[in-house]
Parts: C-alpha cells; sequence; structure tokens
C-alpha cells in the first residue's frame, strides 16, 4: 500500500538488470565494519589488504565499461520504502560510470597510500572505516537512480567527510575546520533537500532516469527558478564555489590522503556531478547559463589568484582546486558539445593530476617534516620518485601536449573561441585562470625539488611503495591518454557526453598542434603568462597578500563572525526567555490566556449577549456578595494569611451558592476542599518563614491584579457564551433515565462516579497514590545525608542560571 | 462486536447497555493501561523489597511492550480498535481507542520507558529505590499509556493527572536543592496548563453536550464559531505548555535536567509527547475546524519553537540543559507537522514523534554516561571521551545526525515528508523553518560532540592536554548503562534503514486522524442508529 508515494510512473522501476551495481555502494560500508579488525589482523598491510575492496569494484565497474558505450543503461532496483514510492535503486550510464571508475580507482592508491602515511597512528583502524564509508557513499551518490536515494549518499558524504577533517581532533583548527565543512555543506545538503522534493513534487518523478525522460518540461514550470536554485545551492556548497568556498581550502587540515581523496579527486566533485547530470532536466536557459558561468568564472579566478598567494603546499593546491572547480561549473553553463566534453576531459584530468600531486605533497610532508614550499629545495636526490611524480602531475595539470591535460584545454578553448561577447569573455576568463593554476602547479613540481638542498626538520626521506606508486600511476595514465584518443572517444567521451548533452554525441578528440587553429593559439598564450606568473611568483604573492591584507576581511572570518554572533544572539535571546523567575513565567502564562479567550470573540465577532439581570433572593445575594468582597479583598490585601482566609470566605459563598442551586454534592465538595486550603495554605505559610505581608510594590501588584482580572472575566465571558448556546442534554437524560433501573442507584454523582465513569475515578485513585508516594519521598528524603541543604523547610533560591 | 440491548424494553428505556461479552482479544486496548496500573500497586506493596523491584518493573514493561506490540498489528490488520467501559454504550461510558496514532506513540512509549528501567539500577541509590521511582515510573507509563489510547476528553484528562503527579514525584526524588526548584516551575506551569485542560472541556462539553472523542468529531461541524474557536485555542495553549511550545515553555529547561539521568530521558522522551499527541487528538481528529482558524497561530508557534528550541541548546554549556532545548525544537517540528494539517504534515509528525521519543530518549542516557565518565554536567569540563570510550562516541555521533535529520538515520524520513508537505502545501514558511531547524539542530549538536569528545581535554587554552578528570566506565555502567543504551540506538539505526512500515503507518494514522470515519465507526459499532 502507497500512503506517500508519487503517481508518476518513474516511481517505481522496471525490471533491474544487475544487482550488483547496488553491491557496489554498500561492500564499502560492510568493509568499512571490519576495518579496525582487519587492520589489527594484517598491521602494517591493512592499506594493501583493504585496497582490495576498491580494486574489486574497480574491476567489475570495468565490464560495464563496453555495455555503456553501446548506449546500454544498466539498472537495478531493491525495494526500499515502497510505502513513499522509495526504491534503493541505481543506474549506470557513462557519466556515472566515469565518476565510479574515477572513485574506486583512486580510492585503490588512496587506501593503499593511508596505509604508508599513517602507518603507525593509534586510530589507523577508524580512519580505515571513515575512508570506507565515505567511498560507499560517493560511489552510491554517482550511481543512485532514485533521488531520495541519492540524497541519502550525497548527505553521507558530508558526514564522512566531517568525521574525517575532524581525525586529527585534539586541534582545535580541524574540529573548526570540520563543524565549518559539515555546516557549510549540510545547510546546501538542505537547499539540495528542497529542490529535489520541489523537483519531484512537480514532475511527479522521483527518480533520476524518470527526470530524464521528462527532459526539457521542468524548464518550463512555474518553480523552476526556485527549484534551480536550490539544487545550484546545494552543488555550490558541496563543490566549493564562490561565497561557499571557504572551507576547501580549510579542509586540509585534514590527513593528506583525505585532502588528495575527497577534497579534491572525488567529494567536491559531487556537485559538479550533479549539475552534469541535472543538465539536461534544469539547463539550457538563461539563468543556467548566467548563474553557473559568473559564479563558476568568479571561482576560477579566485581560486587562481589565492593558490599563488599560498607558502604550504596543500594550500597552494587547495586554491586551486577551487579554481578547477570553478572552471568545470563555468563550462556546464555553457553547455555546448564541446563545452561538456572539454569540462569531462577536464575532470578526468584533474582527478589525475590533482589526486597525484596532493599525494606528492603528503609524501614531502611525510619525508621532510614541512610543507611550506619556500623552505623546501633540492629534494630531487632524495625523494626522486616523488620528483618523478610530481612532474608527470604539473605537465598535465600545465596542459602541455600529449597530456589528458592539454586534450581538455584545447577542448574548451575550442568551444569558446569561434564565439562574441560574452564568449570572448569567458575565455579571458579561462586563460588568465588556467595560467595561474599552471604556474602553482609548476611551482610545486620545481620550487621544493630544485636547487640547493635547503635544511628540513627531519632528514629528507622517500617514503616506501604506498606513498609513491598512486602518485606515479596517476601520473603517466595523466600524461600519456592523448597517445590514446581513439579509445577516448568511442568509451568515455561519447557516452558521458550523451549523459551530459542529453542527446547522442560523437567525439572526434585528436591530438594535434595546428597553428591554424585558435585553440592553440589560446594554449600558446596561457603558457605564456601562466610562464611570466612563475618568473615573477614572488612579486606576484606578495602583491596578493599586499591586497588580501588591505581588505582585511575574508570569507573565513565572515563564517567566524557569523557564527560567534549565532550563538551570542541565541545566548541573549536564551537568557531573556528563560529568566528562572516564576513569578514572570506564570504572568506569561496569564496574559496568553487572556488573549486566547478575549481574542476568538473579538476575531469571530461573537461576543455573548448581556445576561438578563437575575431575580435573586435576599439570601442568594448575600452570598455573591460575600464571594465578590473576598474576591476583592484577596487584590487588596497586603498580609498574607488574611489573604489566605478572604480566599476561604470567597470559597465557602461559592460553596453556598452551588447548595442554594440544588447541588448539594459539590457544595459539600467545597466546603472540604476550601477547609483544607486554608488550613494547608496557612500551615505552608508558617512552615515556610515567608514575609508575612506581600512584598510587591504597588504597581506590581496593580499589572498582577489586571492580568488576573482580565483572565477571570474573560473565563466569565466566555462561560456566558457557552450557557447561552443550546444544551446538549441527552447525557443528562440518559443519566436520569438508566440510573436507577440499570445502575440501582439514585444518587447520579455517586453512578456517574462509581459506574458510568468509574474508570475516571481509578484514575484519580492511582494519582492519589502517586501524591501519596511522592509526598513520602519529599518528607522522607529530608532527613537524608546533608551534603547539600534539602527539602523545602526554607524559602528556594529565585534565580538559577 | 456485540449488539445493542433489547431486554429492557419492558421499562421503555433506550438503548443503553452492550450486550455480549467482549471478545478477549479485544481487551489488548486496556492491557498497556491496565498493567502499568496493576504493576504500580505491586511495586508499592513490594516496597521493602529491593531487589525485586527493578525485576519486576522489567517484566510489567515487557508486558506492556508485548500488549503494544500485539495491539499495533491488529490496527494494522483491521484498523481501529475501540472498547467501552462498563458495557455502557458510547457516548455514555468511557471508551479506549487504539488507532495507529495512539498504537505507534504508546509503542514508542513503552520501548523508551523499558530501556530506562534497566538504565535506572546504574544511577538509583537505595533511596530512591524505596521511595517509589519504579512505582512511580509504571504510573507514568500509566498515565503515558492512558493518554494515548483513551477515546474520551475528559478520561484524557484523568491520564493527564496520572502523568503529572507521578512525573513530579520522579522529578524530586533525590530532593537535592536544585531539584526542588525546577519542580517548583514544573509543577506549577503544568498544573495551570492541566488547569486549563479541564476548563476547555467544560466548554467543550456546553458547547457539544459530549465527552466521547468520536461522538465530539461526529457533532464539532455543527457547532457554533466562536465558542468553538475559543474551545480550540484554550486546548491548543494547554497542550502547547505541556508539550513545551513558545511560549510557556520555560518549565522544560529548568527541570529536565536536575532529576536522575533515567528520570530526564523518561520525560525527554515521553512527557512532551503527550502534550503534542493530544493537539494532534484534539485539534485534528475532533475538532479540525477550530485547527483550520488557529492554523496561523499554530504555525507561529510551531516557527518559534523550531528556531528558538536548538538556539536555546548552542547557548547552553549544560548538557542536559542542551539536550532539552533539542527537546523543545523537535516540538516545534511536531507543531510544524500540525500547521500544515496534510496527509504528509500528519503522517510526517506521528513519524517524527516516534523518532522524537526514541532519540531523545537515548541522548539523554549516553549524556549521562558521559556525565558520569567526566564527573560534570558542564560541557567545559569534558572532552576527551573519544580517544576513550568508542562505542560511547559512536553512539554520540550517530544521535548527533539523528537529530539533525541527516540521512540514513530515523530523523531523515519525517523532515523528508514534513518538507514535502510544505512544499505540496506551497507554505514557504513552514519549508524553510523546517530546513533552518534541521541546520541550527546539526550546528548545536555536533558542536556538542566537538566540545565533550574531539576536544582532548577541558576548555581554555590547555584543551590539547588529556582530561585527567576522566574516569573508565564501571562493569555495572557498561552493563546496565551503555548496553541498553546500545540497544535503544540500535533500533533507531535499524528503523532508520527500514522505515517502509513506519512510514505506512505514519500514513494510516494521518487518513485516520484526517478523515476519521474509521475512528468512529469503530467506537459506535454495535449502537442502533436512532
Amino acid at each position: 500500500m502507497r500512503f506517500f508515494g508519487l503517481d508518476g510512473p518513474g516511481a517505481e522501476l522496471g525490471p533491474s538488470l544487475d544487482f550488483s551495481i547496488a553491491l557496489i555502494a554498500v561492500a564499502p560500508f560492510l568493509a568499512a565494519l571490519v576495518a579496525p579488525w582487519i587492520k589489527s589482523f594484517t598491521g602494517a598491510l591493512a592499506g594493501w589488504v583493504l585496497a582490495i575492496v576498491p580494486a574489486a569494484i574497480f574491476a567489475l565497474l570495468l565490464t560495464f565499461v563496453t555495455p555503456v558505450a553501446e548506449n546500454t543503461v544498466v539498472k537495478a532496483a531493491l525495494p526500499w520504502i515502497p510505502s513513499y514510492g522509495i526504491s534503493f535503486s541505481f543506474f549506470i550510464d557513462g557519466l556515472s560510470l566515469m565518476f565510479g571508475l574515477l572513485i574506486s580507482g583512486i580510492g585503490t592508491f588512496i587506501v593503499i597510500y593511508s596505509g604508508g602515511y599513517l602507518a603507525g597512528h593509534p586510530h589507523q583502524g577508524r580512519f580505515f572505516s571513515y575512508m570506507l564509508m565515505f567511498m560507499g557513499s560517493m560511489l552510491g551518490l554517482v550511481l543512485a537512480d532514485n533521488i531520495f536515494t541519492l540524497f541519502v549518499f550525497w548527505e553521507l558524504t558530508s558526514i564522512t567527510s566531517f568525521l574525517l577533517i575532524g581525525f586529527d581532533h585534539s586541534r582545535q583548527a580541524a574540529r573548526r575546520a570540520a563543524i565549518q565543512a559539515l555546516v557549510v555543506t549540510g545547510a546546501g545538503g538542505l537547499a539540495l533537500l528542497a529542490g529535489l522534493i520541489l523537483m519531484s513534487v512537480a514532475s511527479g518523478e522521483n527518480s533520476l532516469t524518470g527526470l530524464l525522460t521528462q527532459a526539457g518540461t521542468m524548464q518550463e514550470q512555474p518553480v523552476y527558478l526556485l527549484a534551480l536554485i536550490l539544487v545550484l545551492i546545494g552543488a555550490f556548497a558541496k563543490s566549493a564555489q564562490v561565497p561557499f568556498h571557504f572551507w576547501l581550502p580549510n579542509a586540509m587540515e585534514a590527513p593528506t590522503p583525505v585532502s588528495a581523496y575527497l577534497h579534491s579527486a572525488t567529494m567536491v566533485k559531487a556537485g559538479v556531478y550533479l549539475i552534469a547530470r541535472m543538465s539536461p532536466v534544469l539547463g539550457g536557459t538563461p539563468e543556467w547559463f548566467w548563474i553557473l558561468t559568473l559564479f563558476g568564472g568568479l571561482t576560477l579566478l579566485w581560486g587562481g589568484v589565492l593558490a599563488v598567494r599560498q607558502t604550504d603546499l596543500k594550500q597552494i593546491l587547495a586554491y586551486t582546486t577551487l579554481g578547477s572547480l570553478g572552471l568545470l561549473v563555468m563550462l556546464l553553463g555553457f553547455g555546448t558539445k564541446e563545452a561538456v566534453l572539454g569540462a569531462i576531459l577536464y575532470l578526468c584530468a584533474h582527478s589525475f593530476f590533482k589526486g597525484g600531486l596532493f599525494m606528492v605533497a603528503g609524501a614531502i610532508d611525510h619525508g621532510t617534516g614541512t610543507r611550506d614550499i619556500t623552505a623546501l629545495g633540492g629534494l630531487r636526490e632524495h625523494l626522486p620518485v616523488t620528483f618523478i611524480a610530481a612532474v608527470l602531475g604539473a605537465f598535465s595539470m600545465a596542459g602541455f601536449p600529449i597530456a589528458l591535460g592539454f586534450l581538455a584545454k584545447e577542448e574548451m578553448y575550442l568551444a569558446l573561441v569561434h564565439g562574441l561577447w560574452p564568449d570572448l569573455f569567458f575565455l579571458a576568463v579561462l586563460i588568465a585562470g588556467n595560467a595561474l593554476m599552471m604556474a602553482a602547479g609548476i611551482l610545486i613540481a620545481t620550487k621544493p625539488f630544485l636547487g640547493p638542498l635547503k635544511p628540513t626538520p627531519h632528514e629528507p626521506h622517500e617514503g616506501g611503495l604506498p606513498l609513491w606508486i598512486g602518485p606515479v600511476i596517476l601520473g603517466v595514465m595523466g600524461v600519456s591518454a592523448g597517445l590514446f584518443t581513439d579509445w577516448i572517444n568511442h568509451y568515455a567521451l561519447n557516452p558521458i557526453g550523451g549523459s551530459v548533452t542529453n542527446h547522442a554525441v560523437d567525439a572526434h578528440i585528436h591530438l594535434a598542434f595546428d597553428l591554424a587553429n585558435p585553440a592553440v593559439w589560446a594554449s600558446l598564450a596561457t603558457w605564456a603568462l601562466g610562464a611570466a606568473i612563475i618568473w615573477q611568483a614572488d612579486a606576484v604573492r606578495s602583491a596578493v597578500r599586499r591586497t588580501g591584507q588591505a581588505i582585511g576581511w575574508t570569507f573565513d572570518i565572515g563564517f567566524d563572525a557569523l557564527m560567534f554572533g549565532l550563538i551570542r544572539f541565541a545566548d541573549r535571546v536564551t537568557r531573556t526567555l528563560h529568566h528562572g523567575r516564576l513569578e514572570w513565567y506564570i504572568l506569561l502564562l496569564f496574559s496568553v490566556l487572556a488573549v486566547v479567550l478575549y481574542a476568538p470573540m473579538l476575531i469571530t465577532g461573537t461576543a455573548p449577549r448581556m445576561a438578563e439581570f437575575p431575580v435573586l433572593s435576599f439570601y442568594e445575594w448575600g452570598a455573591i456578595l460575600i464571594a465578590a468582597a473576598g474576591l476583592i479583598a484577596i487584590l487588596l490585601l497586603r498580609t498574607r494569611l488574611t489573604a489566605i482566609v478572604a480566599l476561604g470566605i470567597q470559597g465557602f459563598a461559592v460553596a453556598l451558592i452551588f447548595l442554594l442551586f440544588g447541588a448539594p454534592d459539590l457544595a459539600f465538595t467545597q466546603f472540604m476542599v476550601e477547609t483544607l486550603s486554608v488550613v494547608i495554605l496557612a500551615l505552608v505559610m508558617t512552615r515556610l518563614h515567608l514575609d508575612a505581608r506581600d512584598p510587591r510594590e504597588f504597581e506590581v501588584a496593580l499589572r498582577d491584579g489586571a492580568v488576573a482580572v482580565a483572565a477571570a472575566t474573560g473565563f466569565a465571558v466566555v462561560l456566558l457564551s457557552v450557557l447561552q448556546l443550546d444544551l446538549d442534554l441527552s447525557l443528562t437524560e440518559f443519566f436520569n433515565e438508566t440510573s436507577r433501573p440499570l445502575a440501582h442507584g439514585r444518587n447520579i454523582v455517586n453512578v456517574i462516579l462509581v459506574d458510568y465513569r468509574a474508570i475516571d475515578t481509578l484514575g484519580e485513585i492511582s494519582v492519589v497514590m502517586a501524591a501519596g508516594i511522592a509526598i513520602m519521598a519529599l518528607v522522607r528524603l529530608k532527613g537524608g545525608d546533608g551534603d547539600t541543604p534539602r527539602g523545602i523547610s526554607r524559602p528556594t533560591e529565585r534565580r538559577r542560571t | 462486536m456485540a449488539t445493542a440491548a433489547t431486554s429492557y424494553d419492558a421499562l421503555n428505556l433506550p438503548p443503553a447497555m452492550i450486550e455480549g461479552a467482549t471478545a478477549p482479544a479485544d481487551w489488548i486496548v486496556v492491557w498497556p493501561v491496565a498493567l502499568a496500573l496493576f504493576g504500580a500497586g505491586l511495586l508499592v506493596m513490594l516496597r521493602n523489597q529491593r531487589p525485586l523491584q527493578s525485576v519486576f518493573a522489567g517484566l510489567i514493561v515487557l508486558a506492556i511492550i508485548v500488549s503494544n506490540v500485539y495491539l499495533l498489528l491488529r490496527v494494522f490488520e483491521a484498523g481501529p480498535l475501540a472498547m467501552t467501559m462498563g458495557k455502557w454504550l458510547p457516548p455514555f461510558g468511557i471508551t479506549f481507542v487504539a488507532d495507529m496514532t495512539g498504537a505507534l506513540f504508546a509503542l514508542s512509549a513503552s520501548v523508551a520507558a523499558f530501556i530506562v528501567v534497566i538504565f535506572a539500577k546504574v544511577e538509583l541509590d537505595g533511596r530512591e529505590y524505596r521511595f517509589g521511582f519504579y512505582p512511580l515510573l509504571l504510573l507514568l507509563l500509566c498515565g503515558v499509556s492512558g493518554s494515548f489510547l483513551t477515546g474520551d476528553i475528559f478520561n484524557l484528562y484523568v491520564w493527564f493527572e496520572v502523568m503529572l503527579i507521578a512525573s513530579f514525584g520522579l522529578l524530586i526524588l533525590g530532593g537535592r536543592r536544585i531539584q526542588i526548584d525546577g519542580a517548583v516551575k514544573y509543577g506549577f506551569l503544568n498544573f495551570l496548563a492541566t488547569a486549563l485542560f479541564l476548563i476547555a472541556i467544560a466548554y467543550l462539553y456546553g458547547i457539544t453536550g459530549t465527552l466521547n472523542m468520536a461522538d465530539i468529531a461526529r457533532k464539532s461541524a455543527e457547532a457554533p464559531v466562536g465558542p468553538l474557536l475559543t474551545a480550540s485555542g484554550l486546548f491548543l495553549f494547554a497542550f502547547g505548555v505541556k508539550a513545551a511550545a513558545f511560549p510557556a515553555n520555560a518549565w522544560l529547561p529548568a527541570a529536565y535536567h536536575t532529576p536522575a539521568v533515567a528520570v530526564s530521558a523518561l520525560f525527554g522522551g515521553l512527557l512532551t509527547k503527550v502534550g503534542a499527541y493530544a493537539a494532534y487528538r484534539v485539534l485534528v481528529l475532533m475538532l479540525p475546524a477550530g485547527r483550520d482558524m488557529l492554523e496561523p497561530v499554530i504555525l507561529a508557534v510551531a516557527v518559534a519553537t523550531m528556531i528558538l528550541g536548538p538556539l536555546g541548546a548552542l547557548a547552553q554549556t549544560n548538557l542536559r540543559r542542551a539536550i532539552g532545548f533539542l527537546v523543545i525544537g523537535g516540538i516545534g517540528v511536531l507543531f510544524a507537522g500540525l500547521t500544515l494539517g496534510t496527509q504528509h504534515g500528519i503522517g510526517g509528525g506521528v513519524i517524527y514523534a516516534v523518532h522524537s521519543i526514541l532519540t531523545l530518549t537515548a541522548f539523554y542516557l549516553v549524556g549521562g554516561l558521559v556525565e558520569r565518565m567526566s564527573g560534570t554536567q558542564d560541557i567545559r569540563y569534558m572532552g576527551g571521551i573519544y580517544t576513550v570510550n568508542a562505542p560511547l562516541s559512536i553512539l554520540f555521533i550517530i544521535l548527533v545526525f539523528a537529530m539533525a535529520g541527516l540521512p540514513p538515520f530515523l530523523g531523515l524520513w519525517p523532515k523528508i515528508l514534513l518538507v514535502e508537505g510544505g512544499v505540496r502545501a506551497g507554505d514557504w514558511v513552514i519549508v524553510t523553518t523546517l530546513l533552518l531547524n534541521s541546520l541550527l539542530t546539526l550546528i548545536a549538536a555536533s558542536r556538542l560532540w566537538a566540545h565533550i569528545f574531539w576536544r582532548n581535554g577541558h576548555e581554555g587554552a590547555r584543551s590539547e592536554q588529556p582530561n585527567d578528570t576522566l574516569r573508565r566506565l564501571t562493569s555495572d555502567e557498561v552493563g546496565l548503562g551503555l548496553a541498553p543504551t546500545i540497544a535503544l540506538v540500535a533500533l533507531i539505526v535499524v528503523l532508520g534503514f527500514f522505515p517502509n512500515w513506519l512510514i505506512e503507518a505514519g500514513g494510516v494514522a494521518a487518513i485516520d486522524l484526517l478523515e476519521p470515519e474509521r475512528y468512529i465507526s469503530a467506537v459506535f459499532a454495535g449502537v442502533p442508529q436512532s
């Protein structure tokens, strides 16, 4: 039975084709559960052993390459929440396959690398667990078909990223960075959730495949712009676009394998994945174009400029990652075939060279004890393999011919070079951004290795095989890719481009360096500009740094200000509302009560008629006057004991009225209650040693009195209006008729208490029992061991924080 | 169900009694209440048998859980189940009704109570046993279950009273001054709310002439608008105070952190939810016209509560006070569901309540273990537990994410339902506030995690030094405190992974509240139509 499900056909998937896809997302979680044990069994080999999991996934995914290239979309769906139309469903097309291969392939090297990098760390087992959980989340995210399944994995990547950034938890900076990343990406996730729900409600589909079949219709919906903005906030937060970018450089507090894997090669690309995935559904409009190109372009320049400013290797890489993400977003904003193909190529190239360079930075840190580029030099003889890996990475990053980076840049320049405004403007942005990133990459690959050897905290040494195998292989792949363009066209670009543009793509990337091609001139311009920046690196760095200091404000500082402001605000609000003064709480309660009583009458215009002036005998008047006198006395009297007595007088008078108007049972109960109340209140007064007189100022007493009178008259007026309705007496009649013959009792009140509504009485008896236990506890505990003053024999303190 | 009496025709009486015995299986509606009441009495009699107290209490709560499971299965199978006491025909006698809403609430409450019964062994010293911890706990459960299962509005008031007095008793057990101070605030404001509830019942009786919920649901449509709105407003206000919704919720943070942790957990899980339950029951099932008119007010209450709750948690340095503010934030979410008043809203609200009962109970218990390890309630002097106690860390981080509604935990599903309900209704205020509540909860809870678990030592310059005031949990604390908490969190995780039946149940609950034909016909089955 479906209760909340959607109506559209996409809510349920057709027959599944391959359940191994679902297993792909689940297997790393299972491995994560046992990772700490595997770590304790295998010790130093743990990285190699656990890398079997991503390697196996990679191998499995490879088997899908040929079918996907032949335009087969592989699906699998397990029932999960049929009552809500949510299935645990996955599908593989070109785009998800590319991401899956990158995640599992780079993941394999990262797990191996972690085994070496964190060797001997007391929490290495936990680290592997988090890493594998992250890997599963990421795989689930890119393979998911149902949008809620996608969202679940999306948020899981934020959670695991939080745990990994804070891995080095004893340092305040790491904790802060972790919370910052969680808050930013978490907020983005919430926006994404709203956007996804909006899309599913508007389209009646809650699977990506379903949405894709409706491609082109969402743009017509009135909610389109809102959905677009919400989804893009989610994607921008995750992919660190300005103005949500600041968490990413801070996330470098994480151990280097995390930076290499999450914060450059995979997780931060989740937003790019989402944008690419949503291109056919949300793309192709001016809003899409301008939002993506402007924010992407801004992020590209921002990252590029600030990368040159940094001296910490990881920070340099982090900012170039920002720039690369901006570049990808910008290209997807264009959405033309060349732009999309350029983005795909660049995405792969970036994963290879950035993952590799991060691992290089980690190896340098591991081998020398510092990551400060100005403190490093001459390491080429001490870390020769790392040097080779760095050069390979930088070669692709700079986009020199035959590298994947070159192909990517040529294709993206080709996308823009033939256009007019605004294409040429964005072309300039691209060239500038690429030049900045190229400069940063080459500096990382050369500065620490060339020149004279500088002293470092450790004696420089090469790390073991785990530390260099990943970067070397990734570097070789990135550089040699240009030799396999036919393969890339057929197995990668055609299916992936098809997924992103939603129509068949026939890619013809080939390696050529033809000066008749204007895109080549754009590449030449990039290299020239990049070389100039490298030449003047120190000058550029200090110029950017001075500008930054002159501005004196960063988004990071802004975030801190926001958080501290929030906490201060929360503190102030909470102190105001929860001041700890009981009398104010009660005053508030009665004030609201007066509003609750009067407002409905004013709103609905249903004030009761004035009651007719009653014709009463003199003793009835007498009772009423006594009651009124008692009430007025309570308001006016300042001696507490007398006020209590006045309260009693008022109560007795009311009981008398009950008696006179035919409710003797009620009257006698009331007499009892009033007598006891007066006695107990008086006793409590003396036992508590309260002030004999009411200490309130006149104004305070007036305020309290006014609220009391307002609430009380409110009750009276409401009662009056209820009494002016025709009272449905069917219950009364029933009790009258059946009390004697069926319940065998003449006193209806008694019969109600013990028969018709006996269970109420049972409940009340248990109230008495509970009260008895509570009182016994209070009285007896008073004499307990006296570490703190107990009981109620003294006036209780007024304030407590 | 038996047919109405005919044998009294000679006396010329109206049909008055149900003839024939109620099927024994249908008695299940009262079992959860009867067992608790019986158990409380038994334990009072056995007050000098200390070792037996917890065992008996555990067995009785277990029996209540079994009854509730059976009840839930029956309701799943056959719809609402009703039984009228004393064989009087409804609406003359008091009817007990279990619909999906009541059954879900009752089951969640009893599960939370069972965990607390075990956990309480860790921290209660002799005095508290003698002075009635377990009898009071059972009476509290009796009042809570009675509230969820009764079909009579005055009877609901009676169970509120039982619950209130029992909770008051639990709150002052131990008798420390701070407890008395909290109990005074708790007592005054809650007694006032309960009295308002009673007055509202009186007005409602004056308007509709009946106390039976199903009967009121039938008759309220014709009730005059003005008095109906007043009565609905009074109910909303009274239940709002009981549920600790804005503005009259100051009693909760003042009181909930003062008693034993087991008591805090019981309160945090159960008590406020009863107020929210009553608001759903009365304003959706009984007085839908009143809910419609009050919608802007409920919206304002929901928005303020959703924002101010987690903000309060953000400002606290006392762990249990912070959790108390998270309780308040959750109440805001329940009122958001009430504001929507659609299937998604009500269904999401009911599921959220199940999540909230279990998660907050667990959160208090984990907080209690943290307090025992660090010897303080002050977050600034906790720290370093991450390195010392991995299981506790895992529990806490799961609860942090569950509270904030992050996947794959239980809190996610009601959040999705409620947001979708808001989107479908085009109510962007609710959608925005729900998401904001989630974010603020995440910030507050993850800061707790960072300070208590990740930070090595005390707050201040030497925060990287190990916390030398930590002690390890004793084997008793592990066996009776940590183990049951792990079980509860495991339940939360499993429900989060496999929420299908719960979402289905939420859907049924919402339909039966919004379109109460099944509820009404279950109550009046066998009553001759006049």
